[in-house]
């Protein structure tokens, strides 16, 4: 049999029909949606007189619009509110399960189907949402569509897609302490930019991957978009299949022995080629931050924002607009500046294992008085287990607010923003220009990156503090 | 919602020579709150042709009465960003169909196609022809045959020949769009989920 990547295996087992001269016929076994991206998808399905075709394979649960306190009054902003309604309306009138505002399973998409046992290892998973991608952690084919797909799936549970090319990133050796999934990411894209995967699906692999939790990997996966590829993926093993285990919607009993012996199949053939196929060494990455106004824009939190002298042309003016907008200089060290900001969350580190990353460093220690810090749970789920573990207790004797569900500051479009002109250091996935909010300066790191500006009100390298 | 049908057209084009034009410069994220593929056309460019009191900027090409027609001349690399759809909206619900760059994001492309707006990639060198045709006389006219995949300056009589997958040239053709030919497919569909079970 010819060798096969991970990816073949499950993209081409989903090949429903091939179009002459176009697209695949893709179909899809899992798929979100949430208030932004769907409602004119349902519209769309109306005006036709068409049904959704399998309403048991979508799942909604609304998060960019939520405000993240006070949830249980009505939301004051009445054009989200008007999204929301018109999500669960077109939820209850199409069949489809939705975990809305204060259901126990609320969350942002990309929390709630993983620890809902929803995403599943070989399965094709869509939303429209770019950071669909997080699903991809195990061993999934998982990407973000437009609206006009997502009302494809919703007509026929399939999509038109050109196959994308394969990428493979390896990262071997023992990652150093205070270094996370979350470096390992910027790491990768400020070493092949914001459009090094352009056109491709990533797979990553290698030791330093493989001892990544099922969190890290998904923060992983996560941000595999943030390098221009279409989505990111790591086979699936026995820390994924414990992770998947026993939770609400994962097989059960026979069927689980039956799913799990098809899981153990899905891996990357020894021979199977790749377009392409980098490698980096664990030990090379220290903890992370971005220090200008694309995910790209990354170094190590000890060393110094780069001079920018060997660029020329558009991207050297490109490059000034950055840092201008970020009031930094060229050449000058990143430590020590201050920090207006802290906001942990996101469907990039709004895990458990965020939560109790941060809270153990500030256990002890008190939040800084030029700080306001927002921490918000990427989940009901994980806001209760939170709860339940102490974590909020932590935080607060740290003086730390904890914050209900939802996208939150992650893009400015509720009422979580940060102000024009001050620093915010976000463990979310996008720093552009305005993300959180007109004017807002963004510097991605980890929730320890994070923890440590928020004790000492100044970029920190939490190595010193451990 | 379906789309149009696509043959030919002629009409004027509106010039916008500005290179790297984002999907928030095309709709800024503030818009995306609506629920409707409605008046999207009335936000399109909004923070270019509006000031911050909502009136009109007089420079800006939407606003000079001179400036009509369905085609957009735009500078390279037109619709960056996000994955938004409702860029390619707002467009559309303008009343543009074609869109003429010198290079178009991925994601736009796709997006336009999948709403009956045809992007046109052309050289360098022609968008620069192109532009200069509109200023010396805004009225002159442009041809697109989807069918010869030709697009034709009127004043000069130049013809180019421009690319498309052939899948999408048939469904703009016919009006047909995606979710058309997979509803069309739905045995097939169906004996695939049987299968697979
Ligand atoms: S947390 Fe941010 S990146 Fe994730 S789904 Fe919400 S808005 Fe998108």
């Amino acid at each position: 049999m010819e060798a096969k990547t991970l990816f073949d295996k499950i993209w081409d087992a989903h090949v429903v029909h091939q179009v002459d001269g176009g697209p695949n016929v893709l179909y899809i076994d899992r798929h979100f949606i949430h208030e932004v991206t769907s409602p004119v998808a349902f519209l769309g399905l109306e005006k036709r007189g068409l049904k959704v075709y399998r309403p048991q394979q979508t799942t909604a649960t609304p998060d960019h619009n939520v405000p993240t306190i006070n949830q249980h009054l009505a939301i004051k902003d009445e054009l989200s509110r008007n999204q929301l309604d018109t999500l669960s309306n077109n939820c209850e009138k199409h069949n489809i399960s939705i975990y809305a505002l204060n259901h126990k399973w609320h969350g942002i998409v990309h929390v709630v189907g993983p620890e809902l046992g929803l995403t599943q290892p070989g399965m094709t998973i869509v939303c429209g949402d770019s950071h669909t991608s997080t699903h991809g952690a195990f061993g999934c084919v998982a990407f973000g569509i437009g609206t006009s797909e997502v009302e494809m799936v919703l007509a026929s549970q399939c999509i038109l897609q050109p196959k994308p090319k394969k990428m493979r990133i390896v990262v071997e050796g023992e990652l150093k302490t205070g270094v996370t999934a979350k470096d390992i990411a910027l790491y990768i894209i400020s070493k092949i930019s914001t459009s090094g995967g352009t056109g491709h699906f990533i797979e990553f692999g290698g030791s330093a991957i493989r001892s990544l939790s099922m969190e890290g990997r998904m923060t992983l996966c996560n941000m595999s978009i943030e390098c221009g590829a279409r989505g990111g993926m790591i086979a699936p093993d026995e820390k994924t299949f414990e992770y998947v285990k026993g939770r609400e919607f994962a097989p059960k009993g026979a069927d689980w022995d039956k799913a799990i012996e098809k899981w153990k199949e899905l891996y990357t053939d020894v021979d199977a080629v790749f377009d392409s196929e980098l490698l980096f060494w664990a030990d090379d990455i220290e903890p992370m931050i971005t220090y200008g106004t694309n995910p790209g824009m990354g170094i190590k939190i000890t060393d110094k924002i780069p001079t920018g002298e060997d660029l020329k042309g558009t991207d050297r003016i490109s490059f000034e607009k950055s840092l201008s907008y970020m009031g930094f200089k060229p050449g000058e060290s990143i430590l020590g500046k201050a920090v207006d900001y802290i906001f942990v969350g996101s469907c990039t580190n709004g895990r458990i294992e965020d939560l109790r990353a941060f809270a153990s460093f500030v256990k002890g220690k008190k939040k800084a008085d030029n700080i306001t810090a927002w921490i918000v749970p990427g989940s009901k789920q994980v806001e209760q287990q939170a709860i339940k573990e102490g974590i909020v207790d932590i935080l607060h004797e740290a003086g730390f607010e904890f914050r209900q569900p939802g996208c939150s500051a992650c893009l400015a479009m509720n009422d979580d923003k940060i102000p024009a002109g001050k620093y915010a250091i976000a463990t979310s996935n996008r720093n552009f220009e305005g993300r959180q909010g007109p004017g807002a300066r963004t510097m991605l790191a980890s929730p320890l990156v994070a923890a440590a500006a928020a004790v000492t009100g100044v970029i920190t390298d939490p190595r010193t503090l451990m | 919602m379906p789309i149009d049908k696509f043959t030919t057209l002629v009409t004027p084009a509106v010039p916008l020579p500005i290179e790297n034009v984002d999907t928030d410069q095309i709709i800024p994220a503030r818009f995306l709150k609506a629920v409707e593929r409605k008046g999207f056309g009335d936000n399109l460019f909004r923070d270019w042709r509006y000031d911050k009191s909502n009136q009109p900027i007089a420079d800006f090409v939407l606003n000079q009465p001179k400036y009509q027609g369905k085609i957009l001349v735009a500078g390279k690399n037109f619709g960056s960003g996000s994955s938004r759809e409702h860029a390619a909206w707002s467009i559309f619900d303008y009343g543009f169909r074609v869109v003429v760059s010198s290079f178009f994001a991925d994601i736009f492309k796709n997006n336009a196609l999948n709403n009956g707006l045809l992007p046109i990639q052309v050289s360098e060198e022609y968008l620069v022809k192109l532009f200069a045709t509109i200023e010396s006389n805004p009225a002159a006219t442009f041809e697109v045959n989807l069918e010869k995949q030709t697009f034709t300056n009127n004043t000069t009589g130049e013809t180019i020949a421009f690319e498309i997958n052939p899948y999408k040239k048939q469904c703009l053709l016919n009006g047909q769009d995606d979710i058309d030919f997979l509803v069309s497919i739905q045995k097939e569909i169906a004996s695939f989920e049987s299968n697979k079970r």
